[in-house]
């Protein structure tokens, strides 16, 4: 990747955390700090790696994007609607009854949404499924999955990692959002993950670690994870910060579940806006 | 005469065979019981549309509804148990909810695992189902009853709670006898008294018929295989042209067939019912039919019931 295209995906990323910010400010309502701290993985799988098809949701050669930690969903909505999936206002109708952009992510609401989530530990069997269903039917496409650190305490999780494994699916990125918070407190106060990254290899996965906030070396790994075909289904563990991009929100554990108020989305976007970096000609 | 008897299960087993045959996006789904659940013809004859997740029901829901997703029709198989409570959320997020072509499997209905006790005999999760938006919940009343609505269930497109026995039970059809998701069948005629069953307990409505017949009483006996969607106008011809109906089910007395009739009569603001069913308790290690018993699931309180329903 050239620099040009890395200070792109940058910026994508950049003006997906300010829609971020600024549907869930409108909405009064919604997860900012997960979303913030997933902004990355999902602008990289978005606008470079993902071969999806805005005028043709539901085609069946597609990549698939699970997101199972559900409630960060306003970073796949942004992310849909700017890549065309749906107009860019419809953002602003965030939990907002009759909107397609449900607070838990909805399939047959919000076209590009893969399957339903929201209660947590149940989107990666979903992705697992989608991965195998690929391999029966010999297709190409690949199956995205952004898991919680705090879902990783569910036993379905692991459930979902012995399938993968046992039927070899390499078609399978599952990213862990290791922003170290929970909704209650750190992950060490709630539930110590111990070791995320040797747990996922002991469950089968070729595992990968990276700053999950730093748009170079997720490229760098999903580059790997996706070019290495051995049989094995494939993890990253992306140390990240959960409310990355607006300095109050940063690894605040009270900014889980909360939107800004009118001065603090103000500070919001003047913090977020100064992230862009200008294009070199 | 001697009753030729033959477990549910085991028309599963046979019709989700000629239902893969037909249609090669029909997988089966199971959590390490497939044996005792009967799928392992379909395992031999079909291994690529055959996947085993481990026991893990939680896990094999969720890969069923992404399969699902991708056009696959996958069959979800274990005991009904675990088939509505242990994943009951995950069939509610991930299969009701996005209204997908996933269909749940049960062998294990009812008190029919008897000597396994309490722990394994599904008495609630029929009625659990029955709550959940966008299901359709079957209980076939014999083998070739399981035959039939196992390949109907396959070529329905949405989520499907099917419910078998483990234990042998008589078989009362015929093999071409045709079923039709949410149409109850009628198999007898009579004006004195309905009796509403399903599942197994469709036989003890017969013969509880004969005998009340013979007492000069005509009871109408009505297979109810399909709880949800319940034939309402069905059940609103008894309220009609019968008027006192029982129900009989292998199943908790509460939220179940008795309940889903009840709602009917209720509404109707006219009928008189009695639910027959279990009664609101655990079961015990026992043999089936003493199980049946202590529950007043037998042909005799069905005929003591309708008496009384007629004084």
């Amino acid at each position: 990747m050239d620099r040009k295209e890395l200070i792109q995906l940058k910026n994508k990323a950049t003006e997906l955390r300010i829609r971020i910010v600024d549907m869930i400010w409108k909405a009064q309502s919604g997860h900012p700090g997960g979303s913030l701290s997933v902004a990355d993985f999902m602008t990289a799988c978005y606008f470079k790696y993902m071969n999806v098809d805005p005028a043709n949701p539901r085609w069946a050669d597609r990549d698939r994007f699970v997101l199972s930690k559900g409630h960060v969903c306003p970073a796949q909505y942004a992310a849909l609607a700017m890549k065309g999936f749906f107009p860019l206002e419809v953002l602003d109708t965030l939990r907002k009854e009759g909107s397609p952009l449900q607070g838990h992510p909805s399939m047959n609401k919000c076209p590009g949404i893969d399957i339903s989530t929201g209660s947590l530990g149940q989107g990666l069997a979903c992705a697992v499924g989608m991965a195998l269903a690929g391999k029966m039917d010999k297709k190409d496409y690949r199956v995205f999955a952004a898991v919680g650190d705090g879902e990783c305490n569910e036993g379905e999780i692991w459930e979902a990692c012995g399938t993968a494994h046992k039927y070899k699916l390499d078609n399978l990125v599952v990213f862990v959002d290791w922003n170290n918070l929970q909704l209650d407190g750190t992950c060490e106060e709630i539930m110590p993950p111990v070791n995320l990254a040797r747990k996922f290899e002991a469950f089968g996965f070729e595992v990968f670690e990276c700053d999950g906030n730093d748009m170079a070396q997720l490229v760098e790994v999903m580059d790997k994870a996706l070019a290495s075909k051995n049989g094995l289904p494939k993890c990253i563990v992306g140390k990240t910060v959960k409310g990355k991009g607006v300095s109050y929100m940063e690894n605040v554990c009270g900014w889980h579940g909360t939107a800004p108020n009118d001065a603090q989305y103000q500070q919001a976007m003047e913090e977020l806006n100064a992230l862009y970096i200008k294009e070199e000609a | 005469m001697e009753t030729r008897k033959i477990a549910t299960r085991d028309g599963f087993g046979e019709a989700i065979v000629e239902a893969g045959k037909k249609n090669p996006n029909v997988l089966v789904v199971d959590i390490d019981i497939g044996k005792s659940c009967k799928t392992a013809a379909f395992h031999k004859e079909l291994p690529d549309q055959y996947l085993n997740v481990g026991i893990a029901e939680q896990n094999g829901a969720g890969v069923a509804a992404g399969l699902a997703t991708c056009g696959k029709i996958p069959f979800v198989v274990t005991y009904a148990a675990f088939g509505s409570m242990r994943i009951c959320e995950m069939i509610r997020q991930e299969i009701c909810y996005p209204n997908l072509n996933v269909k749940i499997a049960c062998s294990h209905g009812g008190l029919t695992p008897a000597n396994d006790g309490a722990s394994h005999q599904a008495i609630e999760d029929m009625g659990i189902m029955r709550t959940l938006p966008n299901m359709t919940v079957i209980m076939p009343a014999d083998y070739y009853a399981a035959k039939a609505l196992v390949k109907a269930a396959a070529e329905f497109e949405g989520p499907v709670y099917l419910r078998f026995t483990r234990d042998a039970i008589p078989v009362i059809y015929d093999e071409n006898e045709t079923f039709e998701i949410g149409k109850a069948k009628k198999l007898s005629d009579g004006d004195d008294v309905a009796i509403i069953a399903n599942g197994d307990t469709v036989r003890l409505a017969l013969e509880a018929a004969q005998q009340l017949r013979e007492k000069g009483i005509g009871a109408r006996v009505v297979d109810m295989h399909t709880i949800k969607p319940l034939d309402v106008n069905c059940v609103n011809t008894c309220i009609e042209q019968v008027g006192k109906i029982i129900t009989v089910e292998d199943h908790n007395i509460l939220n179940g067939l008795g309940s889903a009739v009840a709602e009917v009569i209720a509404e109707a603001g006219k009928g008189k019912l009695k639910r027959i069913g279990v009664q609101d308790q655990f079961g015990q290690s026992a043999p089936y039919e003493r199980l049946l018993e202590m529950n007043g699931i037998t042909v005799e309180n069905i005929v003591a019931q309708a008496e009384k329903l007629l004084k």
